[in-house]
């Protein structure tokens, strides 16, 4: 549905660089990547607001390269809604039907039924300055909707909302989805959300795209240290692999399978480390000595530092109030995780 | 503070009232029905009008270029279209006329087609064109980018090209700061005398007329055309903020 092939695009101080990218029909894809890394730009060069250097994109089998935004048939949503402060919520949701000879009768039935489904039914005749975050963006997706478009484009659509809103909104995307199967592109910088929504993402950063994949491999299988950090695995280290091992210091971490190639580093997220007082059983688990080194209160978790294996490893524990004063700082303490925790990359 | 209001009001307002009390009800009645007054207070007014519409055609797609794009060279178009509000105005009728000159390749091209600048309406339009096209770019440019950009590129994606963008969103949003930059080029236009009175002496505009009559006649015979000149400026301009606020409670 969209096909970007080698897209090149620069602006003064930022380029985005031999882009590809592949989102099925009906799919519901995920960018991911930190502020700055080109994610929207390369949203807005699919929409066809922004100018390529070059490379080619197509929409639903159709090279749209060249052609201006209001002949691509996709739709956009922004992170501030962008609605028309001078028009009703009715005119803005009805803006784009003259441009898709939609009978002005029909318009007005269409208009009702999606402001219905997106719960602003009675906001129809509002000034659209007079609405909250979370009806500002229903109003601005019933926009996106009316006009049908092969393609929704998503620019963080919920990260200004309150969470309540947000989870409602999330919520309502996917009903949505489900429904009317959209090919649908979401800009995120909330892995829950996108763990949520989406079915495959890619990573960005600095203008390229460093990993494409289904949502659930890019968490728990990132290819390069930078997307592993990323993506929030903290223990990421450079090792030498020997006989199917990985070397960390004088340690070799077990792995459940051969190390993937021209491998350099191991990844272990702090979720898969069980730390412990007493050595645990199982000759199939890794286990490591080491010794509390720090700890941070994180919510209802305890992150921990510890030294083991000549690094750093962070770990989480759940904080149990009576038992708190297990991990100070010297605690000698057991590290273990599976082999499949254990990732190469 | 107060007395810094006070002062601004005294030094703006006084002599302006003293121009308008001074001439008796009968002198300016008598002034008012002189027809050549009359014929120079409406060409001041026609030609600064037909220079603020000049300016709305030619300088509103400009403005809005420099409000949207970047490009090399852009503070320098900036600084250049300033130009006229910097440079002394009898230097701008100067120039205008060396350019429209027998010598001039433009000057020549004009004669050719017939079109005198020197002495006539059009040197006149154009001169008031010159000086007043950099207040109506100045305040157009600000409305537009007072326009977040995202609402155009919406509705280019539903649909809307560029033209029907522009009248659908951008102008509805930003034609405020149009009349104003028409109010504003428009006043401009009206009171220049330094270019005019190089380019075009006759036929006579009302600031040419009123210095005329200074010097030859004295302040009496000048203050009753510049009291008209203030009054006909007033009702105008009164009627155009009075647009732009009516428009502004209505968005």
């Amino acid at each position: 549905m969209i096909e970007v092939r080698d897209l090149n695009l620069s602006l003064p101080g930022f380029a985005l660089r031999e882009v590809d990218l592949s989102v099925a029909a009906g799919e519901f894809f995920a960018l991911i990547g930190p502020t700055g890394a080109g994610k929207t730009l390369l949203l807005e060069a699919i929409a066809g607001l922004t100018a390529v250097d070059s490379g080619r994109i197509d929409v639903a089998g159709r090279e749209v390269t060249g052609l201006p935004p209001e002949r691509r048939g996709v739709g956009i949503v922004y992170q501030d809604c962008a609605l028309f402060p001078h028009l009703k919520v009715r005119e803005n949701i009805a803006f784009g039907l003259r441009y898709r000879q939609v009978d002005p009768a029909a318009g007005r039935v269409r208009v009702g039924e999606l402001a219905e489904r997106l719960g602003i039914g009675h906001l129809l005749d509002r000034s659209v300055t007079h609405l909250s975050g979370g009806e500002r963006q229903r109003v601005a997706l019933a926009r996106a909707l009316a006009v049908e478009p092969v393609v929704l484009l998503l620019d963080e659509p919920l990260s200004a909302l309150d969470p309540a809103f947000r989870e409602d909104l999330r919520f309502m995307l996917k009903e949505i989805h489900r429904i009317s199967r959209v090919t649908t592109l979401l800009v995120s910088h909330d892995f829950g959300e996108v763990q949520y929504l989406a079915d495959r993402a890619a990573v960005m950063n600095q203008g390229q795209i460093e990993q494409t994949g289904p949502v659930e491999e890019i968490f728990s299988r990132p290819r390069t240290p930078w997307v592993a950090r990323f993506v929030g695995v903290k223990n990421v280290f450079a090792c030498a692999f020997e006989s199917g091992r990985a070397r960390l210091g004088d340690s070799r971490i077990r792995l459940a399978g051969p190390p993937s190639p021209g491998a350099s580093h191991l990844a272990v997220r702090p979720e898969d480390i069980l730390v412990s007082l007493e050595r645990p059983g199982g000759p199939e688990v890794n286990c490591l000595e080491g010794r509390v080194s720090g700890f941070t209160a994180l919510g209802q978790v305890l992150e921990l530092q510890v030294e083991a294996a000549s690094v750093v490893f962070r770990c989480q524990v759940v904080r149990q109030a009576p038992l708190d004063g297990r991990f100070q700082p010297g605690q000698p303490v057991y590290l273990s995780f599976r082999p499949e925790a254990a990732h190469t990359l | 503070m107060a007395a810094s209001t006070v002062s601004v009001l005294l030094l703006v307002f006084l002599p302006l009232v003293q121009m308008l009390l001074s001439p008796s009800p009968g002198l300016l009645w008598e002034t008012i029905r002189d027809k050549d007054v009359l014929r120079a207070i409406w060409l001041s007014l026609y030609a600064s009008g037909l220079a603020a519409l000049i300016s709305l055609v030619l300088g509103t797609p400009f403005a809005y270029l420099l409000a949207r794009r970047d490009f090399r060279g852009k503070k320098l178009l900036e600084s250049a279209i300033d130009l006229p509000i910097m440079i002394p105005h009898p230097v701008i009728g100067i120039a205008i006329l060396s350019v429209a000159g027998a010598h001039h390749p433009v000057g020549q091209f004009l004669a050719w087609l017939g079109v005198r600048i020197m002495g006539s309406v059009t040197g006149l339009v154009i001169v008031l064109t010159f000086v007043g096209l950099p207040f109506h770019v100045n305040a157009v440019r600000t409305g537009f980018t007072a326009v977040p950009e995202r609402l155009e590129k919406v509705s280019r994606s539903l649909g809307a090209g560029m033209t029907a963008t522009f009248f659908r969103v951008t102008l509805p949003l930003t034609w405020r700061s149009l009349v104003i930059g028409q109010i504003m080029c428009l006043a401009r236009a009206i009171s220049e005398f330094g270019a005019v009175v190089i380019v075009a002496y006759h036929p006579m505009t009302a600031p040419v007329m009123i210095y005329e009559r200074f010097t030859a006649y004295g302040l009496e015979y000048s203050l009753p055309v510049a009291a008209w000149l203030i009054i006909a400026s007033l009702v105008l301009f009164v009627i155009l903020r009075w647009v732009s606020a009516a428009g502004e409670k209505r968005p």
